[in-house]
């Protein structure tokens, strides 16, 4: 199939399946977004104890088992890791601080723009921004270096955590946590959040959705396939919340957002930051690691606990706004993310420089 | 002839590599190794745009991608 058609029909669906997943009974303007529903699953195993958060949302799972089955199928399946593991788990800790601030992930961004919340006009400016400064130290050189193949058992586990996930939540041992007020109450039935899942793991595993990747691949390459699929889910989702009358243009009294401009800004554009430097969205990194790429495992369970931080620590926005400890831990973000993305830059250069000075360098790393 | 070694590294690095070589050479042969999907599409969508030719060969643990103008 033509790739255009292929992106452009994933990111529809996409649209279609979000609205459809809030009508069924997700959060308003959250029927998927992949920041929130680690949170809520990094909340329903108790890792935090913010009791509006916590559920095991089987849509992750869903991503995970659709990606994985597809990879295997199209014989895509292959084991990787071990570049820059422990930057990658620092990276997806600080990225989930940032999105937990605006409260969205890129797709979520998107969602709440189709829904009218205007709030997140400003947090697709604060993307562009922090996938800016990242293809800035891109252009310089900066690299996670070169993953090597490893074990096929290493493959396995990511997919298998999270149907171990899946069956927690079917068990509901007492140790599991379900919300019963706010986000982490509203679920769509199981089957219908599984199935969705399922969906567009599949979708997003064959037209390599990435929603980082569409703006950074504009801004190095003037290459617009990726925004295909970006406008396509706006497009759909627009639509779709005009027919069932959830759309509401305008900044205040957004659902599940806060109208705190700055902060909407600056959360996103350290998440765009973030992601630029790990290669893309947190969507790609869970279809990524469901591919079979163990750095990108490494990177989701940073984003877990990034979660379980920023509610444990008070860190998340909520409606009321972003709590004083959380624009700190934006503004920490950004130096150590800052410090990761100059010191590799500066490294790979001197290494290179070295490397020209002496000849017969032995090759014993 | 030298075959660059993109298995491994994360996107857009690939490209990157790539659009350093088409950006240097102007025209002739680029040999890249690759290891993902990701990477083999966006290289051969790159290289499209420029006007390169694109051909495809499996290898045991990526893809060999030529690319010709």
């Amino acid at each position: 199939m033509n790739n255009k058609v292929l992106i452009i029909i994933t990111g529809a669906i996409v649209g279609a399946l979000a609205v459809l997943l809030v009508i069924s009974g997700n959060p308003p303007n959250m029927g998927m977004c992949i920041a929130c529903f680690l949170r809520d699953v990094s909340g329903g195993l108790g890792l935090h104890r913010a009791n509006t958060v916590q559920y095991i949302r089987p849509e992750i799972t869903g991503l995970v088992i659709g990606a994985f089955t597809t990879s295997v199928i199209t014989r895509e399946f292959r084991v990787w890791g071990g570049s820059s593991t422990f930057t990658r788990f620092i990276l997806g800790f600080f990225v989930m601080v940032g999105m937990l601030v605006f409260l969205g992930c890129p797709l979520r961004m998107i969602l709440r723009l189709s829904a009218g919340d205007l709030n997140a006009l400003v947090g697709l400016v604060g993307l562009i921004a922090g996938v800016v400064l990242g293809t800035v130290f891109l252009r310089k050189g900066f690299t996670l270096g070169q993953a090597v193949i490893q074990n096929k058992s290493n493959g396995y586990l990511f997919p298998a955590m999270f149907l171990a996930f899946l069956v927690l939540l079917l068990a509901a041992p007492s140790f599991v946590f379900f919300s019963e007020q706010g986000p982490g109450s509203m679920r769509a039935p199981l089957f219908i959040s599984l199935g969705a899942g399922i969906i567009i793991g599949v979708l997003a595993q064959r037209s390599r959705l990435c929603l980082i990747g569409g703006l950074r691949d504009l801004i190095l390459f003037k290459e617009f396939y990726m925004l295909y699929g970006f406008i396509a889910i706006l497009f759909v989702a627009l639509a779709g919340n005009i027919i069932v009358g959830y759309f509401n243009l305008g900044f205040a009294g957004q659902p599940i957002a806060h109208n705190d401009g700055v902060w909407n800004f600056l959360g996103m554009a350290l998440g765009g930051f973030g992601c630029v430097l790990l290669g893309g969205c947190p969507l790609r990194q869970l279809i990524a690691a469901s591919e079979g790429n163990t750095d990108s495992a490494v990177t989701i369970t940073g984003l877990l606990l990034g979660a379980a931080f920023a509610h444990n620590y008070g860190l998340a926005a909520s409606p009321k706004g972003v709590p004083m400890a959380g624009q700190a831990a934006v503004v920490i973000g950004f130096v150590v993310v800052m410090c990761i993305a100059f010191f590799n830059v500066y490294y790979n250069v001197k290494a290179r420089k070295s490397s020209r000075r002496e000849v017969a360098v032995s090759d014993g790393n | 002839m030298e075959i660059k070694d993109a298995r491994g590294l994360a996107c857009p690095e690939p490209v990157l590599m790539v659009k350093g070589e088409i950006d240097k050479l102007g025209s002739g042969i680029i040999k890249v190794l690759v290891n993902t999907v990701a990477a083999k599409e966006n290289i051969s969508r790159l290289a499209k745009n420029q006007k390169w030719s694109v051909a495809i060969t499996e290898e045991e643990d990526g893809w060999l991608i030529t690319l010709t103008k």
